[in-house]
């Protein structure tokens, strides 16, 4: 069963230390040549008509996000608005992707959401830490697909992995990605900001890959530093070496932090640069973000009007 | 399925405040000379970019002249610290004027705009910065307690990087004292000649930088001539090797920063995706157009098949084309000539028998250019193996242990630099102790500081330049002598 959710790798899953061999025998990370590439790439200038398609692709691949204390059922409705149209002004500016929330909100977006198109993805498994019992994660994804999530971001377990129960993590990945079946994609976070090193970020890439996840992802957004270049080179590099061994493409999520239209553009960047311009596409690579929307419609406006109009011309929601 | 095609993104060729002609710098002020004149082009286009005013050896005689006079009576007797001053001035006018000048330098050598601008202009400021904090530090660089500037230098630089070199030049030599005579490349005069300016705005006295364009003839002169007390040159080992023999029984002394044939090692326990970055930073950056380009790439053979799949995939994503768009990786070659020479080594290479890849690649239908080529399937005895080709094009050999990597890499006339890539720090040294080559990258590639020394060993040349170490090319140890010997 292992193996099928990993292509010919399968058998490296049988042990805490037959995956470390396997996980620590990936070639290594070099973090300084990571962050010089990254940042060279970042370099790139896009402008007029590459400019205004990456921005309306950005738009397209943004997971529109709300996991507050404070959310309510009217917050989650608005943002499910805004999600169908961004732009009141201008009915050819895409929806997104899909509405992020947490598992007790799911069935208020599906509602709000229906016939849009635009998903419904639910974080789980005792989002953002991940401590809690198999059982009581279980029973959140399983929740939340009952609601309607078509989409499941779950967290891994970071303490396992740190201390090299890597089996722990492993099956984890594989009971939730067998609870989500055919109703809905796996997105694994890995927390990346807790995992420290880019070797970590890789082999905790591969890890989640072999397990089965649809998505790796970088953060939660409740940790600092979330998503950054060479975070988001190592995994996209992750996701091309994956698909060349085992012919499977994944797709990779950056989250937190994103927040301005050009580092958007910059991401899809290294996107197209390093796994290559297949991944352009909200199949493979997904934003989760919030504010970055309205700095997306005002530069695609801006594109379009060739004048800069404020922020007041979009809706906060 | 998706196309993004990144629009043109030119940086504007009106920031290089291109002028029709420029003349050379003797004695502080710009004159047409004596020698006559030739034309600067656009490799990229092959376009005149402007007149130059050809140095003779009367225009010789002349900034020699003038070079003698400012070290005997301004530059020479100067309290130190003033001379740092004028270095920190010139440091921060090439700052002001980064953008003019990494145009100019794209325009007049056909490398990338990103690569001037994030490279080379910076590098320069860096340098000057550097020796003008040397200047009234002199005494405790370690050549005695009170060293002396040697006098006159007479420094003749190549067209790899024209604006970098003449610092590099300019700057250690200047802070310990001398004056100079200086001989840009005669396909890349004008971001000297800028220089020139900004030193003429920067109130440097007369006489202390003169700057005289021109071909061999003039750099003959200048190196030969009676006045100068110091030559250095950097340049092919060729012409390298015909000015140690006419400077051989002469009281002038020298340093050479020559050709080179580096090795880039890469062991199986690399970080593959940054040693294919260091790879293609060694030889493809600046068109291979780099004296320590990593033009022989050493890959241990139970990763060669892997590493190659990802080079040639990355290869597959260089951009190729006008060197003022912002996006673009792959410049122009410099010259027709050069172009001449990289076709021709390209062409015994096939001839040997190695395996010519380039990816799918269009070049313009106007100026000098050749696509990024890797050559497989080369084995040592091969002239793509032994000879520098100074041009996008790679080698790659194959090793089994440590051992043959080091045999391998060493087996080369040249010395200059290396590179090693593993995980491994014990390795690391242990190559290093090992390697013959000046620089030693360890990880990376063609990184470059001014506190770092650099040059070579055997064919490469002698001398050092960058560091403490670039001030003793430019002192004598004062009253105890022996500081050459």
């Amino acid at each position: 069963m292992r193996a099928s959710a990993s292509g010919g790798l399968g058998d490296v899953a049988t042990s805490d230390s037959s995956l470390r061999r396997f996980l620590h025998g990936l070639p290594g990370v070099d973090q300084v040549g990571a962050e010089s590439r990254a940042a060279t790439l970042f370099t790139r200038s896009i402008k007029k008509a590459s400019k205004v398609w990456a921005l309306e692709q950005a738009i397209r691949m943004i997971d529109l996000t709300t996991l507050e204390g404070q959310d309510t059922p009217g917050k989650v409705r608005a943002l499910c608005a805004k999600a169908r149209r961004p732009d009141p002004s201008d009915p050819t500016t895409p929806p997104v992707a899909a509405v992020c929330v947490y598992p007790d909100l799911v069935a208020v977006a599906v509602e709000a959401l229906r016939g849009s198109g635009v998903r419904t993805a639910s974080v789980a498994t005792a989002f953002p830490s991940g401590r809690a019992t198999l059982t009581t994660k279980l029973v959140d994804v399983a929740e939340a697909i009952a609601a309607g999530a078509g989409e499941i971001d779950m967290v891994i377990d970071r303490g396992a992995f740190l201390s090299g129960r890597l089996m722990d993590v492993y099956d984890e990945i594989v009971a939730v990605k067998a609870a989500c079946g055919d109703r809905a994609h796996l997105k694994v976070i890995l927390e990346t900001g807790e995992l420290s090193t880019l070797d970590n970020v890789r082999r905790a890439s591969w890890l989640a890959l072999l397990a089965g996840g649809d998505f790796i992802k970088t953060s939660t957004g409740k940790v600092s530093p979330a998503a950054t270049p060479p975070v988001a080179l190592t995994m996209l590099q992750a996701v091309r070496d994956f698909e060349a061994s085992t012919g499977a493409a994944r797709g990779v999520k950056v989250a937190g932090g994103i927040r301005s239209a050009k580092d958007a553009v910059r991401y899809l960047v290294l996107v197209n640069e390093v796994a290559g311009e297949r991944w352009l596409t909200p199949e493979l690579f997904r934003f989760g973000a919030s504010s970055l929307l309205n700095d997306l419609l005002m530069q695609r406006a801006t594109q379009r009007t060739g004048a800069y109009s404020g922020p007041d011309y979009f809706t906060l929601d | 399925m998706a196309t993004w095609e990144y629009a043109p993104a030119p940086e504007s060729r009106d920031l290089a405040r291109l002028r029709t002609s420029y003349g050379m710098f003797v004695d502080g002020e710009f004159s047409s000379g004596t020698g006559g004149s030739f034309k600067t082009v656009n490799p990229a286009t092959e376009e005149v970019l402007a007149e130059v005013a050809e140095a003779d050896q009367g225009d010789v005689d002349r900034a020699v002249a003038a070079a003698r006079k400012a070290h005997d009576k301004t530059w020479g007797p100067m309290p130190p610290a003033e001379r740092g001053k004028y270095l920190f001035r010139i440091a921060r006018m090439v700052q002001e004027r980064s953008r003019e000048l990494a145009v100019l330098e794209s325009l007049d050598n056909g490398k990338p705009i990103r690569e001037a601008r994030d490279v080379d202009v910076p590098l320069v400021a860096a340098h000057f910065f550097y020796y003008a904090g040397w200047a009234d530090k002199l005494g405790y660089a370690g050549f005695g307690p009170d060293p002396r500037p040697l006098g006159v230098a007479g420094q003749v630089i190549p067209w790899n990087f024209p604006l970098l070199m003449a610092a590099w030049k300019l700057a250690p030599a200047l802070a310990a004292g001398n004056t100079c005579v200086l001989k840009p490349a005669e396909t890349t005069p004008l971001t000297a000649l800028v220089l020139a300016e900004i030193c003429q705005q920067a109130g440097l006295p007369p006489g202390v930088v003169n700057v005289l364009p021109g071909a061999g003839a003039t750099g003959r002169a200048v190196v030969t001539h009676p006045g100068v007390d110091k030559v250095a040159f950097t340049g092919s080992t060729e012409v390298g090797k015909e000015i140690a023999r006419a400077l051989a029984g002469t009281a002038k002394l020298l340093t050479l920063e020559l050709g080179g044939k580096a090795a880039n090692i890469v062991f199986d326990d690399a970080p593959l995706d940054q040693a294919v970055e260091g790879i293609v930073n060694g030889i493809f950056f600046n068109q291979g157009h780099v004296c320590c380009a990593g033009s022989r790439l050493l890959v241990q053979e139970s990763v060669a098949e892997e590493l190659l799949d990802k080079l040639k995939h990355r290869l597959a994503t260089l951009r190729l084309g006008d060197p003022l768009d912002k996006n673009t990786d792959i410049g122009a070659i410099n010259s027709a000539a050069q172009l001449a020479k990289i076709r021709e080594l390209a062409g015994v290479g096939d001839a040997e028998g190695a395996t010519r890849w380039s990816p799918p690649c269009e070049l313009p239908e106007h100026g000098y250019w050749f696509p990024p080529t890797l050559f497989t399937g080369v084995s040592q005895a091969h002239r793509i193996a032994r000879e520098e080709i100074f041009g996008p094009v790679l080698s790659v050999l194959t090793f089994r242990t440590p051992d043959e990597a080091v045999e391998k890499a060493n087996n080369t006339p040249y010395g200059l630099s290396a590179g090693v890539w593993t995980d491994k720090g014990s390795r690391i040294l242990w190559m290093a102790q090992r390697l013959r080559a000046g620089v030693v990258w360890a990880n990376t590639f063609n990184k470059f500081d001014p506190a770092s020394p650099f040059g070579g060993f055997k064919e490469s040349g002698f001398g050092r330049e960058g560091g403490r170490q670039g001030l003793e090319a430019y002192l004598s140890a004062g009253d105890t002598g022996a500081a050459h010997d």
